[in-house]
């Protein structure tokens, strides 16, 4: 009986770089393929920019660059996964979309010091499931409103 | 409750048909003797009080009936027209509206109209002081229902008219029961189980209901057809008890003309509903002639949301349109080119249309305006003569539905310290009667809107002395202003206090609200006045505002929109040309040094294009002021749908908005107005 009363939790599984990342399902909205995707001037980099998404534009965010990893071409594998927190809409460039997991929430462990070089704040902790090691990520902190914008504006 | 699915409908139907009567009204009042007006009133009223009796909103259908039978003693021409009975009329229209909104709000529509009610009931009864000539008839109760005279409708009297000539004989039946009859709604279900053997009653009076009520005195009258004789219904009647007497007798219809006056008097007492439906029928016969000029408007209410689906699905056809385009190009597969081509034709007409769905005229907006005036200038004591012009005139719906406020604060504004009172504009040598306009028209991508008046216009020298006074601007800015700039003034902020009324001949309440919910539709609003002769206020207004119109433009290899409102014009200018002002690169622009803007610098877009020895300038302008946009090449006009880039990426410098291209792609809009300082 005591199966049952574990707490699960499904996440999509998806990589950047060598590293594994999750987010829960009910904040997926769906995964893509790359598009072509257009500028938005006056943006931090990680803001690629937006794209037409079924008619609604949808601002598109560079997770490597966000975590500042180092950039590389997008591939075959590349995907667009679009989330959806407090009511905002935003899509997710990864490396590639692999999986959808169940996770048992007694194997979640807070997040070490350092993992990697992704700033801790977003990361809500880490599991460990065999030989994989997959990090919680906390949406909110990743798509924080306050630091889309560069402050030096240019003016006429 | 299954009421609720059409209480929608409801709301919208009442509220149309008040509109309706209102307007009549209106026309009424200007035309006394039209009787053809009155009936159209009394339709709308009819309507309106089978509506609500079917919904089951008592008060408001009551109020109605006593409305109605107002308009048909009118009709009937036992009361005529004057401005008291109009008074209440429109007392009690605007009960009526009070109780829809109060539906629409979700209460009962409960109100108290006794007043209102009190008022019609004694018009009805000829009690209101009025020119009336011909008195008031009794109302029939159900005394003299039953006596000699029967009165029968045109629907009874056409089947009389068929059965004599089919051969049937149509008696007139009377039955008197005995005064000491102790249950008389048995012998009259005696009796009626008689009469249907023998024939078919098709009218009794008092009507059966009310026998089976007991709502009569001892006798009463039937209609009957039948093949027996009369002598034979007679004998089998009086085998019933109680009955006093029998008398049957054949009966003449009446000509169609009396029918039809009397049954009007008859169904006016009447409350069943199914009865007036017959008189409505009636009537409809009646004015036969003038109903033919009534158009039949064929349409359906579609909620906005639902408009709104249908155009974001129609923008994914339309993306999968480019690229079938794309792709019938590269495949050059003429059958398949000839396809595409055909369908972005179809598609193209399927675009418009679905933008033109949006479209309404502004007459909804203008129609409640006639009788706000008429209202308003009662309580000002002055004389107004609105004329409104052009209210076919199409906006879209979600600017409709804001423009209504701000028009009625302007129009107030008009009536109350525009147009003067009549004796002080006899003493100027105009005529007392002042002259509003309110009219509306397309000018190319915009639509106005103007509201003149043959007032006392605008003093300039009060508005600049004010304006200083408040620190709206210095006295040196007031100075150098045009006469339409100083106008403006009126509506700042800063404007708006009470004691400015009186002192700049009262413009100025709230006008900044006017301005700004204007401004925030994306329009403005500009002031044009002589003094003593009237004053002007235009509002220029988009068409609508998920539609825009935009020039594309390449910055580099990006594509941007530029708002066409805003563009003046376009030119190409040689390097040479360019001169230098303050270490900026300006133009000379038809005598105008005009600011360069390089949008490749201010976009930081990634340079890959060479530079040639010329420039494609966009020139736009915010009021007076210009500044030459440099691109790389035009692409051209065009429609776009207006998108947000929604709250994650708000408020990015220059960037208004995003639009998706043919191709699926997105092109931002740029908001030229952030380009200029």
């Amino acid at each position: 009986m005591s199966e049952q009363d574990k707490q699960m939790l499904k996440v999509i599984v998806f990589q950047i770089k060598d590293e594994e990342y999750t987010i829960p399902v009910e904040q997926v909205g769906s995964i893509e393929r790359i598009m072509p995707i257009t500028r938005v001037p006056g943006t931090k980099p990680f803001v690629k920019g937006v794209l037409n998404l079924r008619g609604v534009v949808t601002p598109i965010i560079d997770l490597r660059e966000r975590f500042e990893i180092e950039s590389t071409d997008n591939t075959e594998q590349t995907r667009i996964i679009t989330v959806t927190i407090q009511g905002l809409n935003v899509g997710l460039i990864v490396d590639a979309a692999n999986d959808v997991l169940d996770l048992d929430e007694s194997t979640i462990e807070p997040p070490p010091e350092v993992i990697g070089t992704v700033e801790a704040e977003y990361i809500q902790g880490v599991a460990k499931l065999d030989q994989r090691l997959l990090i919680l990520l906390n949406l909110e902190k990743v798509l924080s409103k306050e630091d889309v914008h560069l402050l030096n504006k240019v003016h006429v | 409750m299954e009421i609720n699915q059409y209480l929608e409908v409801f709301i919208d139907e009442s509220k149309e048909h008040l509109q309706a009567i209102n307007d009549h009204l209106l026309v009424l009042e200007k035309n006394p003797q039209d009787i053809t007006i009155v009936n159209e009133i009394f339709r709308s009223a009819h309507t309106l009080k089978g509506m609500s009796a079917t919904m089951g909103y008592q008060d408001l259908s009551n109020l109605t009936h006593k409305m109605e039978n107002v308009l048909d003693a009118v009709r009937n021409e036992k009361v005529s027209v004057d401005e008291n009975i109009l008074d209440v009329v429109f007392d009690s229209v605007d009960d009526l509206e009070a109780m829809v909104i109060d539906i629409a709000e979700g209460g009962t529509g409960e109100r108290n109209v006794e007043k209102v009610v009190h008022l019609l009931q004694s018009i009805e009864n000829g009690e209101l002081p009025t020119t009336s000539t011909i008195p008031h008839e009794e109302p029939i109760d159900a005394h003299n229902m039953a006596s000699n005279e029967l009165q029968i409708d045109e629907f009874t009297s056409a089947v009389l008219e068929q059965s004599s000539e089919q051969g049937q004989n149509n008696f007139r039946v009377e039955v008197a029961l005995r005064e000491d009859c102790l249950l008389k709604a048995a012998r009259v279900y005696m009796v009626f189980e008689i009469l249907e053997q023998c024939g078919e009653v098709i009218h009794s009076q008092p009507t059966v209901e009310q026998l089976e009520n007991e709502e009569f005195e001892t006798s009463f009258t039937v209609l009957l057809i039948t093949g027996e004789s009369a002598e034979e219904i007679q004998n089998r009647i009086n085998k019933v008890s109680e009955i006093d007497h029998v008398q049957a007798g054949v009966f003449e219809a009446p000509s169609r003309l009396e029918t039809g006056r009397e049954a009007e008097t008859e169904s006016a007492e009447q409350t069943a509903i199914t009865k007036t439906e017959t008189k409505a029928d009636m009537q409809k016969q009646n004015s036969g002639e003038k109903e033919t000029k009534q158009v039949a408007n064929k349409t359906i209410r579609i909620n906005i949301d639902r408009l709104d689906v249908l155009m974001n699905l129609f923008e994914e056809l339309v993306i999968d349109r480019g690229r079938l385009e794309q792709i019938s190009n590269e495949l050059k597969h003429s059958e398949l080119q000839e396809t595409v081509e055909r369908m972005t034709r179809i598609s193209g007409d399927l675009q418009s249309i679905i933008l033109n769905m949006r479209m309404v005229p502004v007459e909804q907006v203008f129609n409640r305006f006639p009788r706000m005036v008429r209202q308003l200038s009662r309580d000002l004591n002055k004389k107004i003569d609105l004329s409104v012009v052009g209210a076919e005139t199409e906006l879209d719906r979600t600017v409709i539905d804001e423009i209504g406020d701000p028009l009625v604060h302007l129009l107030r504004n008009a009536l109350d310290h525009g147009i003067e009172s009549p004796d002080v504009r006899e003493s100027k040598g105009k005529s007392p009667t002042g002259k509003l306009e309110l009219k509306a028209y397309h000018s190319g991508n915009h639509v106005f809107i103007e509201i003149s008046d043959d007032g006392g216009g605008i003093n300039r020298d009060k508005v600049e002395q004010k304006a200083i006074a408040n620190n709206v601007v210095t006295e040196e800015q007031a100075y150098n202003m045009t006469d339409s700039q100083v106008f403006e003034l009126i509506m700042e902020s800063g404007f708006s206090t009470a004691d400015i009324i009186s002192d700049v001949s009262g413009r100025g309440v709230g006008l900044d609200v006017v301005k700004n919910t204007i401004e925030s539709l994306g329009g403005n609003i500009s002031i044009d006045s002589v003094p003593g002769e009237g004053s002007v206020f235009s509002i220029q207004l988009p068409l609508t505002l998920s539609i825009i119109s935009v020039m594309l433009v390449e910055v580099q290899k990006e594509k941007y929109a530029v708002p066409l409102s805003s563009i003046i014009e376009t030119a190409i200018v040689k390097k040479e040309e360019i001169m230098h002002a303050h270490n900026k690169k300006v133009i000379d622009f038809r005598g105008k040094v005009v600011p360069l803007v390089f949008l490749k610098d201010i976009l930081e877009v990634p340079e890959t294009l060479e530079e040639d020895d010329y420039y494609s300038v966009v020139i736009v302008r915010k009021g007076d002021k210009m500044a030459a946009l440099v691109v790389n090449s035009f692409i051209g006009q065009q429609e776009v749908v207006l998108k947000s880039l929604g709250d994650y990426l708000s408020g990015v410098f220059a960037i208004s908005g995003a639009t998706i291209l043919g191709d699926g792609q997105v092109a931002l809009i740029l908001d030229s107005n952030a380009l200029i300082k």
